[in-house]
């Protein structure tokens, strides 16, 4: 084909797609630094420098979530990769058709969404556990989500229970691509069960690892429906993850510059996240 | 019985323990939208005494159940059929016109993937408001803007298998490159298709928070959001607010256990290759 009509054609399929992710995604994020550095309220705004920016270093509540929400991703992508990885062991034994109901019945809460997650574990740990404490005297199971602490294990909890499966899924992914040669020749070398999963299988797995690492790392991070459903910040902002405290300032408080100030601070947090991750696996990709 | 054996039930009875455990919170909430107000606070986790099955009617007409849950299938379903065409094409062209350009898209793409929603989501609100936008349609256009990064890689990845002599033998059977994409190349690509349209439908179906920016008015809410207002007003009912839950959970695991096996490998694939 000649080439202006090739260029042609070649524009005619790439520019809507360019011109919606522009409009969606580039144009706001840029527009976004500039509010950033107004006091906007939605309908009025002035410009005030970085301002926003240095009042963000005194602000508790926003310390507080950023806080809240590290220790909160810390705790969670641990306990989600031993679970995710133990489940992928556990299904990839040699069990037969059985297997496969497991794995249909882990990955099941992944399917639902944070919203309607939230709403089934408030009526657990709110009555649910209300009874169990009842019908067994453990004071354990007492008042949960009522104060910070049973929050965070809470939120922990069901985020685990959604976000388990899919990792589960990663980790079946890679350890299917760890060739059978690799373990039969462990066992002619007299390697035993463990032996063979720690020094075999575990070193071909760090792909694995940092792929849901990362992926755990960086959705803990854009919580927002799940806690909105389940605790919705209380008791007083102390189980207010940063999405929340972001939208709040925002949709609440009406202070929409000083918001995205606090948007823009969120972006460069989660961007470091993803781009330490694409730089370990592509330094990796090296390797091999 | 021999060692192999053994260890293979101790392994089945471990996952069958873990796997009851696992989904019994859906249960606890299903036969806690069967009983009556009182049973809910004397019996909490277990199988209903008395059955009381109204819960799920007023819970229906509470949600506005079908009128929800048409709300929701028509911005899942025209978000996916633009977001599929669209990024079909264009990851077609970047990966059939190997240049600098085809490069600089692509990895502008990638760089749009590491923005987070709610690091755009004040300044979109309010483009969006400006010119009118807040409605259905402008949704559906925002929905395609997220989801079309994601969508191209996976479409790219899937084009690099597809042989260019196909284009060739087309293109000299006097095809233009709209009619040798949508005749030869698409129906090829149809278990990416598979792909993109279980991810977005997974993503999409659950959506809150950007439709309660959107769309947050009497009669356009979708299943998320109006159970979102139904579960506040219901709290002290908790029979009906799980009844609620139940009815809107239903859908997705119907649909789970039907295409069970496309969905994981969705996911996989989703997961693994961006």
């Amino acid at each position: 084909m000649k080439g202006k009509k090739k260029n042609l054609y070649y524009w005619a399929f790439v520019i809507p797609s360019l011109l919606v992710v522009f409009f969606v995604i580039v144009l706001p994020l840029i527009l976004g630094i500039g509010t950033s550095l107004t006091n906007s309220d939605g309908h009025n705004a002035v410009f005030i420098g970085l301002n926003n920016y240095i009042r963000l270093l005194s602000d508790d509540q926003f310390i507080y979530s950023l806080w809240f929400t590290i220790r909160f991703a810390f705790v969670a992508v641990i306990l989600i990769n031993v679970i995710g990885l133990g489940l992928a062991l556990l299904v990839t034994q040699k069990i037969g058709k059985v297997s496969l109901f497991f794995r249909t019945i882990f990955f099941m809460p992944n399917l639902i969404g944070g919203i309607i997650l939230g709403f089934i574990w408030q009526f657990i740990f709110v009555r649910a556990f209300a009874g169990i404490a009842e019908a067994t005297g453990l004071s354990f199971f007492n008042a949960w989500l009522a104060d910070t602490t049973t929050g965070f294990w809470g939120l922990v909890i069901v985020f685990l229970w959604q976000m388990s499966g899919y990792i589960m899924i990663i980790y079946i992914s890679f350890l299917a691509n760890i060739p059978g040669e690799l373990i039969e020749a462990g066992k002619i070398d007299g390697a035993n069960k463990w032996q063979a999963f720690w020094l075999i299988k575990f070193p071909m797995l760090a792909p694995a690892f940092t792929v849901s690492l990362f992926l755990t790392l960086a959705n803990a991070f854009k919580i927002y429906d799940l806690n909105l459903a389940l605790t919705n910040g209380a008791p007083f902002g102390s189980t207010e993850m940063i999405a929340m405290n972001i939208y709040n300032t925002a949709f609440f408080q009406y202070q929409q510059g000083y918001a995205q100030s606090k948007a823009v601070v969120f972006f460069l947090i989660v961007a470091v996240i993803s781009l330490t991750q694409v730089f370990i696996t592509r330094r990796k990709e090296v390797d091999l | 019985m021999t060692r192999e054996k053994t260890h293979k039930w101790l392994v089945i009875i471990l996952g069958l323990l873990i796997s009851v455990s696992w989904i019994y919170p859906f249960f606890i909430i299903f036969f806690g939208s069967l009983k009556s107000r009182a049973e809910i606070f004397t019996n909490t986790i277990w199988i209903p005494e008395t059955f009381v099955p109204e819960n799920y009617s007023r819970a229906y007409e509470g949600l506005e159940y079908g009128r929800s849950f048409l709300n929701s299938l028509f911005i899942t379903t025209s978000s996916i059929i633009i977001i599929v065409i669209f990024s079909s094409m264009a990851a077609y062209a970047l990966a059939r016109n190997k240049s600098k350009i085809s490069t600089g898209i692509y990895f502008f793409c990638a760089l749009t993937m590491l923005i987070p929603f709610q690091s755009v989501m004040i300044p979109l609100v309010s483009i969006f408001g400006q010119i009118n936008f807040l409605n259905r349609f402008g949704l559906i256009i925002m929905n395609w803007g997220f989801a079309s990064s994601m969508s191209i890689f996976l479409y790219y990845g899937a084009m690099r298998s597809i042989s260019v002599s196909l284009d060739e033998a087309a293109y000299l059977d006097g095809g233009t490159p709209f009619q040798i994409f949508w005749r030869v190349i698409f129906p090829i690509l149809r278990p990416t298709t598979v792909t993109v349209v279980i991810l977005n439908a997974i993503r999409l179906w659950n959506d809150f928070l950007l439709p309660s920016l959107v769309i947050n008015q009497e009669g356009m809410r979708t299943i998320p959001l109006r159970m979102y207002y139904f579960f506040g007003e219901y709290t002290v009912q908790w029979e009906l607010a799980l009844a609620g839950l139940v009815l809107a959970i239903v859908p997705i695991i119907v649909l789970y256990i039907f295409i069970q096996r496309y969905i994981v490998e969705g996911v996989t694939k989703g997961a693994v290759k961006t």
